[in-house]
């Protein structure tokens, strides 16, 4: 199905400036053939604004768009084997869903337009409605109508702009599975702007995650986790616990820290290139909580005493925020394996491997990023 | 006129209606029929009751002196048709004309307005409008200034050396029978041009309010969807502002038949229209049974029109 694209989609220093204000700043993307790749960040860091000028929407200021060895940069919307689901779905109103999936393939003259739209349809499971109007239609099935229109014109490129965002959870957790098969089944090279990180992480091979019109870092969902290159990558996915500490040395390829006066280590190749003052990054649930006793823990772990002040019971696992001896509190979550839990109040330590650490040039701010992947 | 009331009666607002009636009476339930009975009251003395005498006048037989007596003769519709038809025809043919040109004109104006003019959206509105603060007959004889022999158009030509274009169009004007000698004014040109003129806000404004509320995601959706502009516009934009077309072009179209100072000021003998004709027979003829009979048979035409009309354009839901 997909042997007639041309490759991969290819941005090109690409920068779109309104007047007084540079929504897309400078960005360079490959995104393979085939792929299904999210753009990930909040809201106004110029995710639409990429997506239409790779749709032809938009001109880009700067830069060029290919689509394998083919520039696009100035080929209008129309000409270019590309298809968007929008934010809003925009049917036709004026039209019923059959006439709407089929609306690009009669624009190109495709003769079995019908069939082909029939079983557009029958991909997103819609068939039985094919003779309504899309105001008849609940938003769940207006968003399927909405990518079976895409969809059906197989082109090189699907965009899809937070196509599941006026969903409610439910529903949205089954059309990313529904998405994720289809992109499978049909093969198509999908890109998927999301300002929800939970999404891009279930369903993308690779994520690009933005932040004010800047690329932030580019990688498979579990390289971004595990090894976020910025604190604003590191508080956008997921939550991390980050910690101000000081190079000493290296010794053994293991770089020894000075973490307000505790010693840790860190495997040497994580630490950013050339720094002495770094954050120290632990995710939540690869910090463990080995009880009050000092002393007791092999050598190799990075430990931590504190004082449990807050614990949150989510089911599946426990939320405890732990107060440091200088007064910053750390999130850990442990598996609620029948272990016994923490008491709120109690002294505890915490300990992990250094190698689940990750570090960050610490001149960045702690707190960027931190908020905003929650809400929404 | 009886028809200008009646341009407005399609389009008017529906009154709110009356709860739905399968629940059990409750009090104040009569409110919705009191609210209604200012309105019902209105029509009824200054529409129903005007149109039942037009209609026994243009049954009655007499003369002003003797005084009328009603005979139910119909012989007055069809010696009022079999005389004044080309006058009839004509209205028809002008109005018409007229009305494919506001549209014209106003469908890319009323869509700039809408889409494309940003923060003198206001101001283009009140432009639109601004004839309105003049008298209908200042406005149109505005045009003889312009359309005569040494008037402002002629002026223009001469000033900027392009007469050769004016003589052109009018030798082109002159091929299709719009202007009958070498004069722009007191020709079908001058009167389609007034009428042309002076209905087009009644396209515009209507023709606005439908397209403002045209969301531009779905022209874009159309692009994205492989259809160049031209086809966008095909395919999307002119289904969607049907309703709009409809709306303006009755509210043209309508008054445009029945008007007659374009007719008086800018046009001569040959392009009477049924307006004036009407106007004559009343006022100076004092022939009232066949005024009336014309202005029936010209309700009648207008509402055959409208019905036919708005059932080819498939609107369920006007404006
Ligand atoms: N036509 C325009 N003129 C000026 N600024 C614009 C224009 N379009 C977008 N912007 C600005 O560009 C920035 C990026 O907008 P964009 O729509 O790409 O954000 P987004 O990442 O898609 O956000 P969201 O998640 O809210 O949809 C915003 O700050 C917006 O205000
Ligand atoms: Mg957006």
């Amino acid at each position: 199905m997909a042997d007639q694209s041309a490759g991969d989609l290819i941005l090109r220093q690409i920068t779109k400036s309104y007047e007084t204000f540079t929504a897309v700043d400078n960005i360079d993307l490959v995104i393979p053939r085939g792929s299904f790749f999210a753009l990930l960040g909040p809201s106004g860091c110029g995710k639409t604004t990429t997506l239409r000028m790779v749709a032809g929407l938009e001109q880009p200021t700067a830069g060029t768009i290919s689509i394998g060895e083919r520039d696009i940069t100035s080929t209008k919307a129309y000409q270019r084997n590309v298809n968007t689901v929008f934010q809003n779905y925009a049917l036709f109103p004026h039209l019923d869903i059959l006439d709407n999936v089929a609306f690009g393939l009669r624009q190109r003259k495709v003769k079995d337009w019908k069939a082909k739209a029939m079983e557009a349809l029958e991909l997103v499971e819609l068939t039985q409605v094919a003779r309504k109007k899309p105001t008849q239609l609940s938003g769940g099935m207006q968003q399927r109508v909405a990518l079976a229109r895409a969809v059906v014109n197989r082109p090189d490129v699907l965009l899809l702009d937070e196509p599941l965002g006026a969903l409610d959870l439910k529903l949205r957790r089954q059309m990313q599975i529904e998405l994720k098969r289809i992109q499978q089944e049909v093969g198509l090279t999908f890109v998927h702007v999301t300002h929800d990180q939970e999404e891009a992480m279930t369903m993308a091979d690779t994520i690009a995650v933005m932040n004010g019109g800047r690329l932030q870092q580019v990688g498979d969902p579990g390289t971004l986790y595990e090894k976020p290159e910025s604190t604003f990558a590191a508080n956008f996915l997921g939550q991390s616990n980050l910690l101000a500490a000081t190079v000493k040395g290296v010794v053994d390829d293991i770089a020894q820290l000075n973490v307000h006066g505790t010693e840790m280590t860190v495997p040497a190749d994580l630490l950013p290139e050339g720094a002495t003052e770094i954050w120290l990054g632990i995710r939540p649930e690869k910090v463990r909580i080995i009880g009050g006793v000092a002393g007791s823990e092999s050598e190799s772990l990075n430990t931590l005493s504190g004082k449990v002040t807050d614990v949150s019971f989510l089911g599946v696992a426990t939320q405890y925020l732990v107060a440091t001896s200088w007064g910053r509190e750390l999130t850990v979550v442990q598996q609620n394996d029948g272990a016994p839990r923490a008491v709120l109040g109690s002294n505890v330590r915490l300990a992990w491997l250094p190698a689940n650490c990750f570090a960050l040039d610490a001149s960045q701010d702690a707190d960027a990023g931190a908020d905003i992947g929650e809400d929404a | 006129m009886a028809v200008n009331t009646l341009a407005g009666a399609p389009l008017a607002p529906q009154p709110a209606q009356p709860g739905e009636g399968k629940r059990p009476r409750r009090r104040g339930a009569y409110v919705p029929y009191l609210l209604l009975l200012p309105g019902m009251l209105w029509l009824v003395v200054f529409f129903l009751v005007p149109m039942l005498s037009l209609a026994s006048q243009s049954l009655q037989t007499g003369d002003v002196d003797n005084g009328y007596t009603l005979t139910f003769n119909f012989a007055t519709y069809s010696d009022a048709l079999g005389t004044y038809w080309p006058q009839l025809l004509r209205s028809l043919i002008y109005a018409g004309t007229a009305t494919v040109a506001t549209l014209a004109l106003g469908f890319p104006l009323a869509w700039f307005i809408a889409h494309r003019s940003g923060r003198y959206k206001n101001f283009l509105l009140v432009l639109v409008i601004a004839p309105f603060f003049t008298s209908f007959l200042i406005r149109t004889l505005a045009w003889q200034t312009i359309l005569g022999d040494s008037g402002l158009l002629a002026q223009f030509t001469a000033f900027t050396h392009t007469d050769f274009l004016l003589s052109g169009f009018k030798s082109v004007l002159h091929a299709v029978g719009l202007i009958s000698n070498d004069q722009l004014l007191f020709s079908p040109f001058a009167v389609i041009c007034g009428l042309t003129y002076n209905f087009l806000p009644f396209m515009v404004l209507p023709l606005y309010a439908n397209l403002e509320r045209l969301d531009q995601r779905l022209v874009e959706a159309a692009g994205d969807l492989y259809a160049s502009p031209v086809q966008a516009f095909r395919r999307v934009i002119w289904p969607l502002s049907l309703p709009g077309v409809v709306a303006g072009t009755l509210l043209t179209f309508i008054p445009a038949t029945g008007d007659y100072i374009n007719s008086v000021l800018l046009g001569s003998t040959q392009t009477t229209m049924i307006g004036q004709v009407i106007d004559a027979q009343f006022l100076r003829v004092l022939d009232y049974p066949t005024a009336a009979a014309l202005s029936f048979i010209l309700l009648l035409l207008i509402v055959a029109f409208v019905v036919t009309y708005v059932r080819r354009a498939g609107t369920e839901e006007l404006v």
